[in-house]
């Protein structure tokens, strides 16, 4: 039977995605390393902070693993939150494993410590991409029902791939953060649909921010992740000037569009696709004959 | 004669009186949007009854704006006649004076301003009906001058095709149109060759185009993704502990989770108990998404609907064995009679509660918030007038007479199904009903209780099931209500000697009494655990509103 | 935020293992972790709540708890987000489970 991603804690999307029994974690829930911002707020705090880190194997091949907690806060980047997984990272580049596997489910930073979370943000940024520099790969799986918002989008969007199912989202404003700038008119963020369409993991694969689409399905992260450790990645000078003509160009392509399924349609996906309703494997199928799709 | 015959006709001279007002308002039957108020003033007098129609789900909102627009030094005084109260401009009439009683069942969103209403000496509330009892008086002494309805379409010649969502308007039409009253409707659009006549024209008196589409309110979409593990344990036992055991083929359930929990278990859980066909086969139940697998499972072999649920149309057109459907293949609900087969046809009626007393009196109606109970209460009591038999009947009746010699007859099943706490640690049982004190505010002589405590067999909650028809006096019926009352204070102050003894002799049974393990109670066990599910489940024909998707 | 300790008999003692974790700190909801230590004939549980005023009840869920499980020698801590009775109980019967499923 499969077991959904989408409504499975942090801990059991971890155990699932890797190798069984194979997690080791790190500054473990009985460590009790967690906010210390939460408690002179009165409100209570999660044991570990709401991220899950530690080693573990993937496929038989060593990786570290973070795994956000989106029940707790939203998933939000506090200062212990950002530091483990800051942590992680550094203790990467010593290790040198195969891969970091992240986890994403989180809204941005955390505003009951705003401050720590933004520098948190910044570090664990500067931290990935000096990691990957080194040449170690980053991977993110995106498919929790926080979505994947704000400075973790940008740390999301620094990873040399992405997992998303239908259910994940990834952007850098959140719904309510751009109705609330902007109005209801630009965006309503009570249109469930609305929003899963210009932030859900199908609009993105069609993007081709994503890098594999797959069912909300942890052993299909698991397949989709393992598959990934052995893709070619490059992080270099030029890598990065030739992603920023591809977004200055997508910009310039589809900046007026109002709506996803314009894109969809100047991407190349038939007008009469019941995207929707598709299953990931028709869906993919489907992708792969769009010749606008920036795979 | 003459003189005679005119006396008889008092209320035919009115209705000429005030058609004849709107002459140059009226094409025929059709008047313009923009003269809708206008119309309003003309047919209707000050202390007129007038009914708007305002359902479950669809709303004659266009013409509830309409009305809120008249001048009130015109029209005043007049007594509401609603099923709903559910707009903001339902409460605006008697802000501004236009109106000043009402009869009504439910008001869901405006619970909280009736309230302040009544507290502003602003509004009489003559009574909170459940919906057949409103609808009898529309034929007895609360029939309408004047009905502001809504329907889909209209033809040239005034027919009018209500589609999935008929719900409300036969019943207000019939009494009004009989009775010398102005039936007036908005409708979508016009359209020749409806797809069928719900409403002759020749019972309607006006016809105007809305701007806008009616509202309608998709009222019984529950998303399963937010149905919790113990609504899952629950659900469970009253399949084992109830449907099971009474063999209840024919019933009704409540909105809330609690049931869509039981119906997305049927095809799963109830299926593994080899319950199909012997349960749960034939409703009184609007077409709740949550029930597409069971259906889809074979369990379900027909529904009859009080109204229609958005996004339902296309299935329900698909599944016209299962669904009372018309020659244009879209459903045709009605809601009197819906709840005529709720309260007579049916064998169990299931639904939760805010507050049960210690002799399972049960009440929505809280502090500051007057919310009407709907169908609840014609469902949710035993038909006293019924006769014919079935297992679930008998059997329910013989547990309540218990041996002793009277008259055997039998009872309808009558569940109440509550987690002992709601949200913030609002606990679901009571020592005092706050319906007391709305009594009171109301000047009511009767506090306003959804269901009564003798109509209740059972009380349903995560710590177990009392069965209140073995119970042999009022302090066992206490007891056993006590004893699944869990951590309230109603649970904490029950006699412990007296429980166990109630749950040896089966009055209470726990979960594990019914042999389920509460680490079975796991949310995977529901047929569907998103709203996608269900329109997978329902092969691609479910149509769900944008709020209820997460794509 | 209001913090309550108690210590309730239980039913025998719990053999050592790992800590477990249940459960999440979320609204309607809360954390569980048990750990070892403590006299055998007794647990000990620490509640940190964000729902005022409502010891008795935590009280009554716990004793009740006690009675359910060899939970003897056991620390057990509860970040609490206005649970209810019921979800508390839940899980508090779900980290036992674990705990003794731990085959470790």
């Amino acid at each position: 039977m499969r077991k959904r991603f989408f409504e499975a804690s942090a801990r059991e999307r971890v155990h699932g995605v890797v190798d069984t029994d194979s997690f080791h974690e790190f500054l473990p829930p009985e460590a009790r390393v967690s906010s210390p911002h939460m408690v002179m707020l009165e409100q209570p705090a999660a044991f570990d902070d709401g991220i899950v880190v530690g080693a573990a194997t993937l496929d038989g091949r060593p990786v570290l693993v973070a795994a956000q907690e989106g029940a707790f806060l939203g998933g939000a980047i506090g200062e212990v939150h950002g530091a483990k997984l800051v942590g992680l990272i550094e203790r990467a580049r010593a290790e040198r494993p195969a891969a970091v596997v992240i986890l994403f489910d989180s809204g941005g930073v955390r505003l009951h410590e705003a401050n720590a979370g933004l520098i948190a943000v910044s570090e664990i940024i500067r931290a990935v991409l000096g990691a990957r520099a080194e040449g170690l790969r980053f991977i993110g799986l995106i498919g929790g029902a926080g979505g994947c918002f704000g400075g973790t989008g940008l740390i999301a969007r620094c990873c040399d791939a992405l997992v998303m199912s239908e259910e994940g989202r990834l952007a850098m404003s959140g719904p309510e953060v751009i109705e609330t700038v902007r109005g209801v008119e630009e965006f309503d963020s009570r249109d469930r649909a609305l929003v899963w369409r210009v932030t859900g993991g199908k609009h993105r694969y069609l993007l081709g921010e994503a890098d594999a689409f797959v069912e909300d399905d942890i052993e299909a992260f698991r397949a989709a992740a393992i598959h990934l450790l052995d893709t070619p990645a490059e992080f270099s000078l030029e890598s990065v000037e030739r992603e920023h003509a591809r977004l200055a160009e997508r910009w310039q392509r589809f900046g007026s569009s109002t709506d996803a399924p314009e894109i969809w349609q100047a991407l190349g996906v038939p007008a009469d696709a019941d995207v929707a309703m598709m299953n990931a494997d028709e869906f993919v199928a489907m992708a792969a004959h769009c010749p606008g799709r920036n795979a | 004669m003459s003189n005679k015959d005119t006396n008889w006709r008092r209320g035919v001279a009115s209705k000429a009186a005030r058609v004849a007002r709107t002459a140059d308002l009226a094409d025929g039957r059709r008047v313009a949007a923009e003269h809708a108020t206008a119309l309003l003033e003309r047919v209707i007098e000050a202390g007129d009854r007038v009914c708007l129609e305002g359902n479950n789900q669809k709303q004659a909102d266009f013409l509830a704006r309409a009305l809120a627009a008249v001048d009130p030094a015109v029209i005043h005084d007049l007594h509401m006649l609603q099923s709903v109260v559910a707009l903001p401009e339902h409460t605006a009439l008697f802000d501004k004076g236009i109106a000043r009683e009402i009869d009504f069942s439910f008001s869901g969103p405006q619970g909280t301003r009736l309230a302040s209403l009544v507290e502003a000496g602003k509004i009489r509330i003559n009574a909170i009906h459940t919906y057949l009892e409103l609808f009898g008086r529309y034929f007895v002494d609360l029939t309408p001058n004047v009905a502001l309805i809504a329907a889909e379409a209209a033809d040239a010649a005034g027919n009018l095709y209500t589609g999935p969502n008929t719900e409300d308007t036969p019943a207000i039409v019939e009494a009004t149109a009989f009775k010398n009253g102005i039936v007036i409707a908005q409708v979508n659009e016009l359209r020749e060759g409806l797809p069928r006549v719900d409403i002759p024209a020749d019972w309607v008196d006006f016809v105007i185009v809305a701007p806008k589409p009616n509202y309608i309110e998709p009222l019984f979409t529950r998303d399963p993704a937010q149905i919790s593990e113990i609504q899952v344990l629950m659900a469970m036992m009253v399949i084992k502990g109830i449907y099971a055991e009474y063999g209840v083929k024919r019933l009704n359930h409540g909105i809330g989770f609690d049931t869509a929990a039981i119906e997305l278990l049927l095809p799963t859980y109830g299926e593994s108990l080899g319950l199909k066909g012997k349960i749960c086969t034939h409703w009184a139940l609007n077409p709740h998404p949550a029930l597409i697998p069971a259906i889809e499972a074979g369990f379900v072999e027909s529904v009859h609907s009080f109204g229609s649920e958005l996004g339902m149309e296309a299935y329900i057109a698909a599944r016209p064995d299962v669904f009372f459907t018309g020659r244009d293949g879209a459903m045709r609900s009605n809601r009197a009679f819906c709840q005529a087969a709720g309260h007579y046809a049916c064998d169990l009626f299931i639904g939760s509660t805010l507050q049960i007393d210690l002799q399972g009196n049960s009440s929505t109606a809280t502090k500051g918030r007057i919310a009407g109970f709907g169908g609840a209460p014609n469902m949710g009591a035993d038909a006293r007038g019924r006769r014919h038999e079935s297992a679930a009947w008998v059997k329910a009746g013989e547990e309540a007479r218990q041996g002793r010699d009277v008259m055997p007859r039998g009872r309808k099943l009558v569940v109440q199904m509550v987690e002992t706490f709601r949200e913030h640690m609002a606990p679901a049982f009571v020592e005092r009903l706050d319906a007391w004190d709305l009594a009171e505010t109301m000047g009511l002589a009767n506090p306003p209780v959804m269901i009564f405590g003798d109509d209740v067999t059972h009380v349903v909650t995560e710590e177990g099931i009392a069965n209140l028809l073995l119970c042999r006096d009022l302090d066992e019926r206490e007891q056993a209500i006590r004893g699944v009352a869990g951590y309230t204070a109603v649970g904490l102050g029950r006699d412990r000697k007296k429980v166990d003894e109630l749950r040896a002799r089966g009055v209470i049974r726990r979960a594990e009494d019914l042999g389920i393990a509460h680490r079975d109670a796991r949310c995977d066990l529901l047929a569907a655990r998103s709203v996608k599910d269900l329109v997978r489940a329902s092969g691609g024909l479910y149509n769900p509103p944008s709020r209820f998707r997460n794509w | 935020m209001e913090r309550l300790q108690y210590e309730v008999e239980a039913r025998g003692a719990a053999t050592a293992r790992k800590p477990v974790l249940v459960g999440v700190t979320a609204s309607g909801n809360c954390e569980v972790l048990v750990e070892a230590g403590g006299a055998p004939e007794r647990c000990a549980i620490d509640v940190h709540t964000a729902a005022q005023g409502f010891g008795p009840i935590w009280q009554a869920v716990l004793r009740d708890f006690g009675e359910r499980h060899a939970a003897g020698g056991l620390k057990i801590e509860i970040h609490d987000v206005g649970a209810t009775p019921a979800v508390v109980s839940l899980r508090l019967d779900q980290a036992l489970e674990a705990w003794e499923d731990d085959d470790a």
